[in-house]
């Protein structure tokens, strides 16, 4: 799948609005939180790290290496795509489903991590949680997320963030991740109207 | 395509790539736990099928329910239909239940364009074959299984394959769609069949055509053989059953000639020692029975192209996250 969201810009860096992470801030933020995943769950088993397509997805995999030097065996990554679990997917024209990945040893028992870029209002990480319950049953489920920019509208919180990012809602939060975009970077834009 | 799928030429290439695509992600339900998903929860489709078919009522059934929707069959027999009601009170009817898609089979060529045209239902129409005319899931389905097996499932991965449709192309919905969804998606396709049962204008379709079996199929990668619809033939459109297997039927001696990777498809019902040796159908190379489970994911990800959203993904531009 050619995946373009309308987030992805045509051309690399242009650079309008603030960078508030480069790509060495990223690095450090992941590895920190590849570190609090590993501290909190007493080491690398029954590990499973889900992104949530589509920057979520190469955030999980870069924190999975991460976790893989440290602990030394690879724990299973994939993605899960949220798009029919949305609760606004009635309201907008029908989208083009992301590549769900469930890894072969499944999600029972284990315990789940779910990635994503951007923390907002909750309601992706909501639409997730509906989405791993047709799934499985996971032993536990924590979140990390790269940016948490608040105006939560659901009772949702991340467990592992790499920056909090207090943010006004016309602000535009763009995360550009090398894998998809060419490059590492958190930008903010004043204009917008917001994830 | 906008609200409604009556033909395969409603399908432009993005069209149908997404529709390729979206049926990849249907096609990995399948494979989990838990067979469903909730987009089109609180809508209905009604399956109204005026001529007998099970094998796709059952598809499309099947592909609503795992989309969560509310599924309302509608056969003509034993049912109003045979008592003479038309079309269009029919449709008058289905509209006062508040269906959001009808998926209509329909012996006469025609009918669903009437049915989505004539401004008696808001709901999308889905043509699920009508008369010798079109069955564009057929095709979409045809396509994605060759798309599976000879395209690596990628975007622009028919280019240039070449797919030989065999058999009954007069009588056949099935050939007609596949040529027009084929030749959007880059294939070329030729159509191989006594000169009786090639229809009139054949000329004017987007294809080659051949009464020549044995020279085309080596250089193919992909053999689909149609069945001969008997039930529709009212005269001599071949001398025996016996000459037209002889020459149009695919058995093992003409399966040995295929190139290593070409597969062998049929829309299905087949009549084995008609169109098909049982041999051939029961081989490796036939994705006779992987056709109809792709058929359930690809007539999911039009139900959900179509009815999932606000309005139709297919054709319209993608939307702010």
């Amino acid at each position: 799948m050619t995946a373009s969201p309308s987030e992805t810009p045509e051309s690399p860096p242009s650079s309008d609005g603030r960078t508030v992470l480069d790509d060495r801030d990223i690095a450090r933020a992941l590895t920190r939180i590849a570190h609090e995943i590993l501290e909190r769950n007493r080491g690398g088993r029954d590990l499973v790290l889900l992104g949530i397509p589509s920057r979520g997805v190469p955030l999980a995999r870069r924190i999975a290496e991460r976790i893989a030097a440290v602990e030394g065996f690879d724990v299973p990554v994939g993605s899960l795509d949220v798009t029919m679990y949305r609760d606004d997917l009635r309201l907008k024209p029908a989208r083009t489903l992301m590549p769900t990945d469930i890894p072969a040893g499944g999600v029972d028992g284990k315990v789940v991590v779910l990635v994503d870029d951007v923390l907002f209002s909750g309601r992706t990480i909501r639409s997730a949680l509906d989405a791993l319950n047709d799934v499985g049953r996971p032993a536990a489920v924590r979140l990390a997320v790269l940016v948490d920019r608040g105006h939560r509208e659901l009772p949702i919180r991340a467990d592992f963030v790499g920056k909090n990012l207090p943010t006004s809602l016309v602000e535009r939060v763009k995360v550009r991740v090398a894998d998809t975009d060419g490059v590492d970077a958190v930008t903010i834009e004043g204009e917008g109207d917001g994830q | 395509m906008k609200r409604h799928l009556l033909s395969a030429a409603d399908l432009t290439r993005d069209d149908a790539e997404l529709v390729l695509t979206t049926a990849a992600e249907m096609r990995a339900l399948a494979d989990r736990p838990i067979k469903k998903l909730p987009a089109l929860r609180g809508r209905t489709v009604v399956n109204l099928f005026f001529e007998d078919s099970t094998r796709t009522r059952i598809s499309f059934e099947a592909a609503a329910k795992r989309l969560s929707a509310d599924v309302i069959n509608f056969a003509a027999k034993g049912s109003s239909l045979s008592k003479g009601e038309s079309l269009k009170d029919t449709a008058l009817t289905l509209e006062a239940m508040g269906a959001d898609a009808v998926v209509v089979r329909h012996g006469s060529s025609g009918a669903p364009h009437r049915l989505a045209h004539s401004g008696w239902v808001r709901s999308s129409v889905v043509n699920a074959g009508d008369g010798t005319h079109e069955h564009p899931t057929q095709a979409l389905l045809d396509a994605f299984t060759m798309w599976t097996h000879l395209g690596e499932s990628k975007p622009g991965g028919l280019e240039g394959r070449r797919v030989a449709i065999v058999g009954d192309v007069l009588h056949s919905r099935v050939a007609r769609s596949n040529a027009l969804l084929l030749r959007t998606l880059g294939a070329e396709v030729t159509l191989v069949a006594p000169p009786t049962l090639l229809p009139v204008g054949i000329e004017s379709w987007p294809v080659e055509t051949s009464y020549d079996l044995d020279a085309v199929i080596p250089k193919a990668d992909a053999v689909m053989m149609l069945r001969v619809q008997r039930e529709r033939m009212n005269g001599g459109f071949f001398p025996t059953p016996r000459e037209y297997s002889r020459r149009y039927g695919l058995d093992a001696r003409r399966m040995a000639t295929l190139q290593d990777h070409t597969i062998v498809m049929h829309p299905g019902p087949m009549v084995r020692g008609m169109e098909i040796t049982a041999d051939v159908a029961d081989s490796p190379r036939s994705v006779i029975v992987e056709q109809v489970t792709n058929g359930v994911a690809v007539r999911m990800a039009v139900l959900y192209l179509l009815l999932g959203g606000s309005e139709p993904a297919v054709g319209a531009t993608e939307g702010e996250e």
